[in-house]
């Protein structure tokens, strides 16, 4: 074996520069379609984690302006969800929802003080029942409870960010806040899973809408459906929109009145995306190897013919054809394998440092694109393409120096 | 007792365009342990009896026995193994795998015959020592010269433990000095181990050593002379 490997070593090394481009040519197909397959799950992730805050099935309803006169109203009225609604909507449709919750958004973003920081921050009214909704990562404390609500305690949980911003490395458990000079108590902290650094705080809903002057207003209505398929799931967003839009006086045709966003339908429509990108990341990076292949197919070829002689002499002196052929295969196999191998490092290296990058930069890039890694399973996969890659390229010149005629290439001078 | 038996051998190069008679009706015999010279000028069919007797070519008419095998008869891939275990070839211009050491030149036909790495690293040394560069095992054939190639590519056909050693114009690269060498090397080993050698030749020094001269002229045997 060691043998071999000096043997075929020693054959390149007579054409370095060849040997060289030839192993170029199949380290880039592979190291492309290392990096295509990555950077294709770092869009699948980053897409991923657009729906990881939310449950997969949850429908997001908000209001806007009607669009159509109907029953004797004008178009462009203002819809104003209430809790009413959501009391009806439960009661309606119970076996179809597995949780729902109001929310209301304190206009603008809020003042928040403790000690002498400051910053300004979103803040939600909510209740329990949406951190079900709403997939978050506890990292101290509790979320609002059922207590909070039916006392309109003044409590809130803030995002790690807001914690960092105003207790820096202390902890905020305990500590009161002013929020709009009104003073919270801190129960809790959490994550945000879809932007870890989202500046953010949740306050009971019963508690916003009587301290910030919401009355009984909601800015949106999240629902946790138990639909199992996108077609279910539309149909629940149906009957959802006409009670809606019923109770709001809306003309059913009126699609713009309310707001939807209906995660499983969007998150299935993004899962076909990327298998179709998936698939057409295979072919390209599949192409690019075969390329590849043709390329080291065509050198071993020549190699063949430029070696007729010393393979005639082999012959002359009592090689085998398949050893021949054996030898010939092992050449392109090793230049395919030792090549490929170092275009698999490079991609996979490449695609660390990338991901690296990424996890530094933070939020914003994050979004759109994450964790642009291959895996293992890919890896794998990529070495035995390389070895069969090997096999391929070198199969036809290793029949033909498996038919040369001994007598022939001794003649060949 | 003849151990090689050739009869009527006959070949004609491109038979059906402009027919070449290289062999012309050979008949001849060889005993076990000869050390004979064929001797002819250029293109009298030293070179293409030789690829016969090697199985290294396929006459026109004829036959050829070796050790009572008929070997005209046999495939592509049966001629492969009984030059493996028979025959050891020294070629004019050397043919040695350029990728190898003067050792695994060597060692390569022990390789294909299935002898393990540690013998085969012991009788390639035997042999280099044998044919006097010991030094060289290491040294690929382009830094060899003519003279020290000429010496692996005998070491190469002995490493088999060949029955016959067929060579072709072994000394037409040599200087008198590696001649002399190289001929007293086969000579020695004809005599110990009884290989029988068939040379190819028109050097006057090797036919001067030869104890059989066979006379070519126009694919004809036209003298057998016996110096024994």
């Amino acid at each position: 074996m060691f043998d071999n490997i000096q043997e075929i070593f020693s054959t390149l090394k007579q054409n370095k520069l060849r040997a060289i481009m030839t192993g170029f040519s199949v380290a880039w197909g592979i190291f492309m379609l290392i990096l295509l397959l990555g950077s294709g799950n770092g869009l699948q992730n980053g897409m991923e984690n657009n729906f990881k805050g939310s449950s997969k099935n949850a429908l997001w309803i908000w209001s806007r302006r009607t669009q159509v006169a109907y029953d004797g109203l004008k178009a462009g009225r203002r819809i104003q969800f209430n809790n009413q609604d959501v009391t009806a909507l439960d009661r309606k449709f119970s076996d179809d929802f597995d949780d729902i919750t109001g929310r209301y958004s304190i206009g603008g973003e809020a003042s928040f003080t403790y000690d002498n920081e400051y910053g300004t921050f979103r803040v939600e009214g909510v209740n329990p029942t949406f951190k079900k909704i709403s997939i978050m990562n506890h990292t101290d404390g509790r979320f609002i409870n059922d207590l909070d609500i039916q006392e309109y305690r003044k409590v809130v949980v803030i995002s790690d960010p807001v914690e960092k911003a105003l207790f820096k490395d202390s902890t905020s458990i305990g500590h009161y806040v002013k929020i709009n000079k009104v003073p919270f108590l801190v129960v809790g902290t959490y994550e945000d899973l879809e932007n870890k650094e989202r500046k953010k705080a949740y306050i009971p809903l019963s508690t916003s809408q009587r301290v910030f002057n919401g009355n009984n207003k909601l800015s949106e209505i999240a629902i946790a459906t138990n639909a199992l398929t996108v077609e279910e799931n539309k149909k629940i967003e149906e009957n959802v929109r006409l009670l809606l839009a019923e109770r709001h006086k809306v003309s059913p045709d009126d699609k713009q009145a309310l707001g939807v966003w209906n995660t499983l339908e969007h998150f299935k429509q993004s899962q076909g995306i990327f298998a179709g990108i998936r698939i057409f990341i295979w072919v390209i990076g599949v192409m690019t190897i075969i390329a590849g292949i043709v390329g080291v197919s065509n050198i071993m070829i020549i190699l063949v013919k430029e070696r007729t002689k010393e393979i005639g002499v082999r012959k002359a002196i009592g090689a085998t054809p398949l050893s021949v052929i054996r030898l010939v295969l092992s050449e392109s196999i090793f230049i395919t394998a030792f090549s490929g191998f170092f275009g698999l490092v490079a991609g996979m290296g490449l695609l660390s440092i990338v991901s690296m990058a990424l996890e530094q930069a933070g939020s914003q890039v994050e979004r759109a694109f994450w964790n642009p890694s291959a895996d293992l399973g890919v890896a794998l996969w990529a070495l035995a393409i390389l070895i069969i890659a090997g096999l391929i390229a070198g199969y036809v010149p290793a029949r033909k120096a498996s038919a040369i005629r001994p007598i022939e290439a001794l003649h060949d001078d | 007792m003849a151990i090689i038996k050739i009869k009527k051998l006959e070949k004609i190069y491109n038979p059906k365009r402009i027919p070449v008679k290289a062999l012309n009706g050979i008949d001849l015999s060889f005993e076990e342990g000869e050390f004979t010279a064929l001797v002819a000028p250029s293109g009298a069919g030293k070179t293409t009896f030789l690829n016969m007797l090697g199985g290294l070519d396929e006459p026109t008419n004829g036959t050829i026995e070796i050790n009572g095998v008929r070997i005209d008869n046999l495939s592509a891939s049966e001629k492969t193994k009984f030059r493996l275990r028979n025959i050891g070839f020294v070629f004019q211009a050397y043919n040695l795998i350029p990728v190898l050491t003067a050792a695994e030149n060597i060692e390569f036909i022990m390789e294909l015959q299935g002898v393990s790495k540690k013998e085969r690293a012991k009788r390639s040394m035997e042999l280099l020592e044998a044919v006097g560069i010991p030094d060289k095992a290491n040294i690929r054939p382009m830094q060899l010269s003519g003279g020290q190639q000429q010496r692996v590519a005998v070491a190469r056909a002995l490493a088999s433990k060949p029955k016959f050693v067929l060579a072709d114009e072994p000394t037409a690269n040599l200087d008198s000095k590696s001649t002399e060498n190289l001929l007293d090397i086969m000579l020695q080993l004809n005599k110990k181990e009884n290989i029988t050698f068939i040379f190819a030749t028109h050097d006057a020094r090797v036919v001067k050593k030869a104890r059989r001269v066979i006379t070519f002229e126009d694919g004809k045997v036209i003298k057998d002379e016996n110096f024994e």
